[in-house]
């Protein structure tokens, strides 16, 4: 690997493997995340993308393989080192995963009070900023997120990635459960925000509106290996028939889908 | 299937749950000792542990302390011993049926609603959200449940202690005749300071067990709603057995002469 942090992607995986029991999820994923860049794995469902991302977070220890963050060696770190390098980090559930006991104030400044970054009598002005950001109202701060409906809830947690201005943002399945249009409100907002902070991105999904959208660059993931991998315009013109079918959304090709789990 | 498989199997997955179970606690514990603290969130828990405990706490106390005193009394009075009822009902009270029925108690209340708070934050990946907004889960959600715990249960204990006296004194005066200040005078003078403080020992560890067990099926539950359902039976059930059997343990320690 290059010594000049130009070059250096912000995330390295080589050869990333992870089984539960006798299932092989991910075989050896090897996948590089330039700086600012936003990179989408698309992938059928139970094909080990969002083993990927956890293992990346931490939240799940792959079984061999190396993942570097910003080329610091991640697996195997210890547990206050992990947290730190947390700190570079954003995610959006795929159920937005808001605190529910908390108001979406403090579910927004949570990172940053956490990190002791603002102190509490500021963070609710800081909340209703990054609200903003995400299109929501001030008067939305002090509602409880079993209050919102499934598009505000994926927004408050949007804000809520972005609040402590991470350097990598991850979106786990960003348009799941949506309604096309509030699907498209999130992507813009997606491209937006991540924009504005100056993050790179990782997002999984199998919306392939959303994917063309929000991506720079595509990567396939297909049985626990990544098969293809390119920048969005290349996508139509892969070559690939496993990724020909996917984006066409095809039950007849070379991609089987197990009936029966 | 051979079945020494199948027994050999159970022993091995009942030692690898111990083991996590173990593991679990350790690190709870070194998270409960060691700052940062959450008093806020510590404040809430002593307030659901302790104060909305009180009804539950209280009813089981005064209905287990009259029913003592009139249990005690049918068996007493065939040997002329009706004397005796203050002090069985006193030393029942602080050093088993207090600690005891008041654990069982708010094991069910507690130790459900933990598993079902912290199992469903399991499921809806907010404990995973907790990481990756540099606050550890293990800290903010399990530590201050367990010092909650530990702190609380004590006094609720302390509370019932006083209720269960005061229903075996209703139902000795009011029913049964006694001289009013004869009962008293009898409570207090069989009464000592070890059968109090090891009421206390007890509650103290019972909370503990309480809050670690709803603490570790609702963090370890999976699959939906289905799991967490299961993580709160197991949760109540598993408190309340490992009541039981530390009772034995702890009484054995204290009073096995």
């Amino acid at each position: 690997m290059s010594d000049q942090p130009n070059n250096q992607p912000k995330i390295q995986l080589r050869d990333v493997a992870k089984s539960f029991g006798r299932k092989v999820v991910l075989d050896g994923v090897d996948l590089d995340v330039g700086v600012g860049e936003s990179v989408v794995i698309i992938g059928g469902s139970g094909t080990g993308k969002s083993v990927t991302l956890k293992s990346i977070l931490g939240l799940l220890t792959p079984d061999r393989g190396s993942i570097k963050v910003d080329g610091e060696e991640v697996v195997g770190m210890s547990t206050s080192d992990r947290e730190e390098v947390n700190h570079k980090f954003g995610m959006l559930f795929q159920g937005a995963a808001l605190f529910d006991s908390l108001p979406v104030w403090e579910n927004v400044s949570f990172g940053l009070l956490a990190q002791k970054r603002c102190v509490h009598t500021e963070a609710k002005d800081i909340a209703i900023q990054k609200l903003a950001m995400v299109g929501m109202d001030a008067d939305v701060a002090d509602l409880m997120p079993a209050e919102l409906s499934g598009g505000m809830q994926k927004r408050v947690g949007l804000a809520r990635a972005i609040a402590a201005d991470p350097e990598i943002i991850f979106f786990d399945e960003p348009t799941t459960g949506l309604d096309p249009i509030m699907a498209d409100v999130i992507n813009d907002l997606i491209v937006k925000v991540t924009r504005e902070v100056g993050a790179t991105a990782l997002s999984i999904t199998h919306d392939m509106a959303s994917a063309r959208k929000i991506a720079n660059r595509i990567a396939m993931l297909y049985e626990g290996k990544i098969i293809w991998q390119g920048p969005v315009d290349d996508i139509d013109t892969s070559g690939n028939a496993h990724v020909d079918q996917f984006i066409h959304g095809r039950a007849e090709g070379p991609i089987q889908m197990a009936v029966r789990a | 299937m051979n079945p020494l498989q199948a027994i050999g199997r159970v022993f091995l997955k009942f030692l690898a749950t111990t083991g996590r179970l173990m593991t679990f606690m350790a690190l709870g514990i070194s998270h409960a000792v060691r700052p940062p603290f959450y008093p806020r969130i510590i404040l809430r828990q002593m307030i659901d542990i302790g104060y909305y405990s009180l009804p539950v706490v209280g009813l089981t106390a005064v209905f287990a302390g009259m029913v003592l005193a009139l249990q005690s009394y049918t068996g007493f009075s065939r040997f002329s011993a009706e004397g005796a009822i203050a002090n069985v009902v006193v030393l029942s009270i602080t050093r088993e049926l207090g600690p005891v029925l008041a654990g069982l108690m708010v094991a069910g209340r507690i130790g459900a609603s933990l598993a079902a708070e912290i199992g469903t934050m399991r499921v809806t990946e907010q404990i995973d959200a907790l990481t990756t907004l540099s606050t550890n889960p293990m800290k903010y959600l399990v530590a201050p449940r367990l010092i909650a715990g530990i702190a609380m249960f004590p006094l609720l204990v302390l509370v019932a202690d006083v209720i269960g006296v005061f229903g075996g004194y209703l139902v000795a005066v009011y029913k049964l005749g006694f001289n009013p200040a004869n009962y008293l005078q009898n409570t207090w003078d069989f009464l000592t300071a070890e059968d109090v403080n090891s009421g206390l020992v007890k509650a103290a560890v019972f909370g503990f067990i309480v809050t670690l067990m709803g603490c570790y099926h609702g963090y370890n539950s999976k699959g939906g709603a289905q799991g967490v359902g299961a993580a709160t039976t197991n949760a109540v059930v598993s408190a309340c057995i490992l009541i039981l059997c530390s009772d034995y343990i702890l009484t054995e320690m204290f009073f096995a002469k």
